[in-house]
């Protein structure tokens, strides 16, 4: 920019000096500019992937009958029914038309005094084995990496033979995030062995005759 | 003004190192919640999105390879397969286009609209879902040709908490028929612990 630079007066024989520029930059734009990426980005950011739960489903293949079923005895059955509005149904055993009486059905629901204590009661060895064991990896009493951490607790999951065998149905009116909710539930208490089967008419008909 | 200066240029830089963009989805989706820690693959996937109406969409990706186009090749065996029935064709750059593409969801015949389309805002009119009842079983043959091309192809569902459980039992069945048996649901993460103190005396 051109700067008229006035003459000193008064000043005699004084060399004519340019003045001094400054070198301070005007930054408000920049900043400006600045301040409108930064939030551009903070707000396309995605900075937490997805979590997912894995399940997997058995195998349905009519043509591939199972042969050698292991029994599994009626006390270990744990039926979880779900029906929607929060609502959750257990009982233990096999509803069977054909030996009555029928088992009753005990209301429960999704919180930690509810269906939590029933499994963790239930599954009381197996859980404060694996508790135990992911205790002392904490403090550092065992120092194992995480995928021989993953296969002990799998290994010990497996060797269980007394906890329960949880069996998952649900009706028409159960949302999506029940399934989530009880499969969390199964994680959370260290069950062995739980899976989500098809609902029978029997238990069905139980559910419309459960108390609210 | 030159250390706020400087503090912006810091987080602008690590912002722009940073980024992922959040890849647009066809519907707004809440997850439901759980304790699972494991994140979801980027690449090799198939994602089922299922709306809380029970609208289904569909996404999937290139493959881990920058070669390959798994999207392209889907397509245009969808093109194959419906052809006759809907008069299909689409050009080599429709094609182009849909592989860069994300997540869609609609019947087949309105694919090449939705591929045309101007703006995000014409695009989502006409999402209306892809057809998966027994007449008309559309998003099976998605899910078979991704898997014929694709076979590491792992499938994801990021199904609405609010869901009725039985549209997930239908997709689920369906992928079952496929040979999937192995979902991965995508849930966000809500962390939560029991110890033995919990155990009821």
């Amino acid at each position: 920019m051109a700067e008229i630079i006035q003459e000193e007066k008064g000043k005699k024989g004084g060399k004519r000096r340019p003045k001094k520029h400054s070198t301070h930059i005007d930054m408000t734009p920049m900043v400006d500019l600045m301040c409108l990426l930064i939030t551009f980005f903070m707000l396309t950011t995605a900075f937490a992937k997805a979590k997912v739960m894995v399940i997997t489903m058995p195998e349905k293949d009519p043509t591939e009958q199972i042969k050698d079923q292991p029994e599994i005895p009626a006390f270990r059955t744990l039926n979880v029914l779900l029906s929607g509005d929060d609502k959750l149904y257990y009982y233990i055993g096999v509803a069977d038309p054909k030996k009555p009486p029928l088992p009753t059905l005990i209301k429960s629901d999704f919180s930690k005094d509810g269906i939590r204590k029933v499994l963790l009661e239930k599954n009381k060895d197996l859980f404060t084995k694996i508790f135990e064991y992911r205790d002392k990896r904490i403090k550092g009493e065992i120092e194992v990496a995480d995928t021989t951490a993953d296969y002990t607790i799998k290994e010990m999951k497996k060797a269980d033979k007394k906890g329960p065998i949880v069996l998952i149905k649900a009706n028409d009116l159960a949302k999506y995030k029940d399934i989530v909710n009880i499969i969390d539930e199964m994680a959370i208490c260290n069950i062995a062995s739980y899976a989500v089967v098809d609902i029978s008419p029997v238990e069905l008909e139980m559910l419309k005759n459960a108390p609210q | 003004m030159t250390p706020m200066v400087d503090m912006f240029s810091l987080l602008l830089t690590f912002f722009m190192l940073t980024a992922s963009f959040r890849p647009q989805e066809a519907a707004q989706i809440e997850t439901p919640a759980s304790i699972s820690e494991k994140q979801v693959q980027d690449k090799d996937i198939l994602t089922i999105f299922i709306a809380k109406d029970g609208k289904v969409f569909f996404n999937m990706d290139n493959g881990r390879d920058t070669t390959t186009r798994f999207r392209a090749d889907v397509l245009k065996k969808m093109e194959e397969a419906f052809k006759e029935k809907y008069n299909l064709s689409f050009t080599e750059e429709e094609v182009d286009l849909f592989s860069r593409l994300a997540g869609f969801g609609m019947p087949i015949k309105d694919l090449k609209a939705w591929i045309n389309a101007k703006d995000s805002k014409e695009r989502e009119k006409l999402q209306t879902g892809i057809p998966s009842d027994s007449t008309d079983n559309q998003l099976m043959y998605w899910v078979r040709y991704a898997r014929v091309v694709n076979p590491y192809a792992e499938v994801a569902i990021k199904g609405d908490a609010e869901t009725d459980y039985t549209a997930v039992k239908k997709i689920m069945d369906l992928l079952q028929e496929n040979k999937v048996n192995k979902f991965n649901l995508i849930t966000n993460l809500v962390p939560e612990e029991a110890t033995p103190a919990d155990i009821p005396k």
